[in-house]
């Protein structure tokens, strides 16, 4: 079994450390623009909450019938605290045993969590933009709401962008990290 | 090894595609592929980040100030009515300038000027709720002659407790007020027929009328009921009665147009609520496809009347007007109005069935299409006259509302507008077979021909637009030339003021074939309709001053030989003119406590723009402002013993300041004598009370 290099192991053992900054800043964010609202709308998804303008996005949207977003319609919030736990747990794991065999899992697991987390995400988008409200005032026929995944999309009056917020960043820099820190080893050991 | 990752910043507002973008391409040098990472990471946050849509700013193009700006010393092209809403008065603003004149006040009190506190103008407010010194002025009707306009008067409606008022355009005065009985609301007012026939008036709530109207909310369906009524007004004095009102089934009446040219002869309402909720209407009132327009044959109606098929119903309502000679409003208490029963009176009305909550409903320049405009549906239907005649000539019917027979849609339909933008609100036309739809939701203008229905140019409003005006637009000859956004949303348009923030309109050139945003300027209240005239159809007619010798106001002092002060019991009343620079009398003795002071104060400047004020201390009212020529009274309860200072409010000549002059108040018990003077140099301690 391959061991580490010292200074991949370090930052494994650092990029590691640095996922627990997640839970203290958004992971996820979603913007929204109308030509009532040059500034902008946010909502900031946070590893075990939302913020930002949460209620007026309810507001606005409840006309077209979709569902208020609370705290609540999202159980993820209840178990991501522990998910994000075992992800660290393991990081610290995979530098205690110092085997590239660990560096692998670990990245593995981390990407793992990454499409895990984006499929959920897309799954609830898919319910919260589909499944609307018979009774709602505005109904457009074939139109449905369904927020992007990633990026930006025109949805009736407004513009809706979604993408990572700093704990995203922090979890694909690490996620990047480790791929070049692979690489690096992969290079090292097989001159 | 390549790295492909999404650019999905695809962001404009033409576009829904998401395009994918390869970004970066990660070489395989394994001393900088970290760097690389890093770097990469970075790229993908700044073009995340760089997706923001463009802001307003971009809007303006060439050169928009020269088409605005009106020279100082030169006029305006146009004069624009615009409705106060909340504030319940008219203003009037120059265009292209967007320069504020003059707000009129009509259903408010206006302690600017006195309406609504002087003794004349407050039986103006009078209701049968008695005195109500408030409403929500929505709409403005200025008078037509075949179809265009004549620059006579300009008509308002007061939401709130229903009425309709009329302003003299020479004199740009509220000079009568008609209330509206077996009304919940009138919102759909006071649009006019093509010959100022008639303004109408049509309910915005339907409420329970009749001998019985302690009903439950819930028997909504069974008791309550809307009616329409149509005003009739004189050709020559303007004078406003009720012709008739229909009594239609219990739904919220909207807005409304009068047909013209083909079409004359006919109203158009639209109605929205047709699921009769009594309750959360937000949900319970926009559950249906289609709601309705409302088709009046009102030449029909008149002939019933003619032939005594109408039915006169016990009223009470108030009809206020202003006396040019004396000066005075008086309040008339009315007992009855004709009624005709179109479910009985089958072909008065008909429904057409309209998608969504239909909020504008304008005919056009040639008074052959109707275009309605659902403010949750996402297409215009455009109706045809023609088509909506053949379909009532062959009993083209889907079947009854209440009893009132419902045309086919199809079969009225001329065309629909497809995807012309997001909450369609109101329709204006130029005089090119244009129309401009104002959207809400999408907060822009849309403009489309009438003919093709096809969607020929769009610009954003800021934002979130209600009401649209084109100069002459609702006429058969529009002006044309420019098109007036009256915007719903202000936000950040304009330096802040706390969260109260002004109210505003924006301007644009439709004189070419792509609408142009010249200005935005701000209004008073809150806007909804406005109309526009050429200046030179009222400026010749403009009343400049009144001629002392018509004025038969009872109290008028047509000289200063005239003043006096004058007891009738607890009552004094005070003859006073006022002329630069001094009020006669301005010395009066003989007041007590208990009594009622009236200063009756004649104005005997006989030139332009010599306006005197009057105010006195500790009135329980405002001042009053008498225009040349007028006489307008303050009503005064002096609550103290002592002297109380009065004055000129408005500065009037280079000894303003002077004018000035003192109220001796004296003890209920007291033998002062009434005793009155200007500039009589009196010896110390005369008198009696030292």
């Amino acid at each position: 079994m391959k061991t580490l290099r010292p200074i991949t192991r370090i930052s494994l053992g650092v990029s590691t450390l640095t996922l627990i900054a997640t839970y203290y800043v958004p992971l996820w964010q979603i913007l929204m623009w109308a030509p009532q609202y040059p500034e902008g709308l946010e909502m900031k998804i946070w590893i075990n909450t939302l913020s930002g303008d949460v209620k007026i996005i309810s507001a606005l949207n409840h006309y077209i019938g979709m569902r208020i977003i609370e705290v609540s319609m999202f159980p993820e919030f209840g178990y991501m605290i522990y998910i994000v736990g075992f992800i660290i747990g393991a990081g610290l794991l995979a530098c205690l045993w110092n085997r590239r065999i660990g560096l692998i899992v670990f990245f593995g697991l981390i990407m793992a969590a990454g499409v895990g987390a984006l499929v959920d995400f897309w799954l609830w988008g898919y319910d919260y933009g589909h499944n609307l409200n018979p009774d709602a005032a505005i109904k457009i026929e074939g139109m449905s709401y369904q927020p992007p995944l990633i990026g930006t999309k025109v949805l009736l009056n407004f513009t809706a962008f979604s993408g990572p917020d700093i704990g995203g960043w922090i979890f694909m820099g690490v996620g990047v990290l480790l791929f070049g820190l692979m690489v690096l080893e992969w290079k090292t050991n097989s001159k | 090894m390549r790295a492909i990752f999404w650019n999905s910043c695809a962001r404009t507002t033409e576009k829904n595609n998401t395009k994918i973008e390869t970004l970066f391409i990660i070489n395989h040098n394994m001393k900088t592929s970290i760097k690389s990472a890093l770097f990469l990471l970075a790229g993908v946050a700044l073009t995340f980040y760089s997706c923001k849509p463009k802001g307003p700013q971009a809007a303006i193009i060439g050169d928009a100030a020269s088409k605005v700006y009106v020279a100082p010393g030169k006029y305006d092209e146009f004069y624009n009515i615009v409705s106060g809403g909340f504030n319940g008065q008219m203003s009037i603003y120059g265009l292209p300038s967007g320069r504020l004149f003059r707000i009129i006040p009509v259903f408010s009190q206006f302690p600017e000027n006195g309406y609504g506190f002087s003794e004349e103008s407050k039986p103006m407010l009078n209701t049968s709720h008695g005195y109500v010194p408030w409403d929500d002025l929505h709409h403005i009707a200025l008078s037509l002659t075949n179809g265009e306009h004549d620059g006579r008067w300009a008509f308002g409606n007061g939401n709130n407790t229903p009425r309709v008022a009329r302003v003299s355009l020479k004199t740009f005065k509220t000079e009568e007020i008609l209330e509206l009985p077996n009304s919940g609301g009138n919102h759909s007012s006071p649009f006019i027929t093509e010959n100022s026939e008639y303004i109408v008036a049509g309910t915005r709530f339907s409420i329970p009328m009749g001998d019985d109207k302690d009903v439950p909310i819930s028997t909504y369906k069974k008791n309550f009921k809307g009616t329409i009524s149509f005003i009739k007004i004189d050709p020559t004095s303007g004078r406003m009665s009720i012709g008739f009102q229909l009594k239609t089934p219990g739904v919220d009446f909207d807005l409304s147009r009068a047909g013209k040219g083909p079409s004359h002869g006919w109203f158009f309402f639209s109605c929205y609520n047709t699921e009769q909720a009594y309750t959360l209407l937000e949900v319970n009132a926009t559950q249906k496809d289609k709601d309705f327009i409302m088709a009046v044959n009102w030449k029909k109606a008149e002939e019933y009347i003619a032939q005594g098929k109408g039915s006169m119903v016990k009223a009470k309502y108030a009809h206020n007007v202003l006396n040019e000679t004396t000066q005075m409003a008086t309040s008339e208490m009315m007992t009855e109005v004709m009624q005709l029963d179109p479910t009985i009176l089958k072909d008065i009305i008909y429904f057409i069935p309209c998608p969504k909550s239909p909020h504008g409903c304008d005919t056009d320049p040639t008074g052959e299409y109707i275009v309605a405009s659902g403010k949750l549906a996402a297409l215009i239907p455009v109706f045809s006259f023609t088509k909506i005649q053949k379909a009532i000539a062959d009993k083209d019917f889907e079947g009854e509302f209440a009893g009132i027979p419902v045309i086919k849609y199809e079969s009225a339909l001329y065309g629909e507008v497809k995807k012309p933008g997001l909450g369609p609100l109101h329709t204006e036309f130029d005089n090119n077979g244009n129309a401009y739809t104002s959207f809400f939701v999408s907060s822009e203008i849309v403009k489309w021909n009438v003919k093709t229905l096809e969607v020929l140019d769009r610009v954003p409003t800021y934002y979130s637009i209600g009401h649209l005006s084109v100069p002459g637009g609702p006429t058969r000859k529009p002006h044309g030339k420019y098109v007036v956004a009256y915007n719903k949303i202000t936000k950040d348009r304009y330096l802040p003021t706390g969260p109260e923030l002004t109210q505003s309109a924006q301007l644009y050139d439709i004189s070419g074939d792509k609408m142009q945003l010249l200005l935005d300027f701000p209004t008073t209240g809150e806007p909804h309709y406005a109309e526009s005239i050429p200046a030179s159809m009222i400026t010749p007619n403009s009343v400049k001053f009144y001629k002392i010798e018509d004025n038969h106001h009872q109290y008028a002092a047509r000289g200063e030989k005239e003043t006096k002060v004058e007891r009738k019991g607890k009552e004094v009343h005070v003859y006073m003119t006022a002329i630069r620079s001094h009020l006669t009398p301005d010395n009066i003795e003989g007041v007590k406590m208990g009594d009622v002071v009236y200063f009756h104060v004649t104005n005997l400047e006989q030139d332009w723009d010599v306006p005197h004020g009057f105010a006195i201390k500790g009135a329980a009212n405002a001042e009053i402002l008498v225009m040349p020529g007028e006489t307008q009274t303050l009503k005064w309860i002096p609550d103290e013993v002592g002297v109380s200072p009065f004055y000129c409010t408005d500065f009037c000549s280079a000894l303003h300041q002077e004018m000035q002059g003192y109220v001796r108040v004296s003890p209920a018990n007291s033998n002062v004598p009434i005793k009155f003077s200007t500039g009589k140099i009196e010896p110390e301690a005369a008198g009696p009370g030292k």
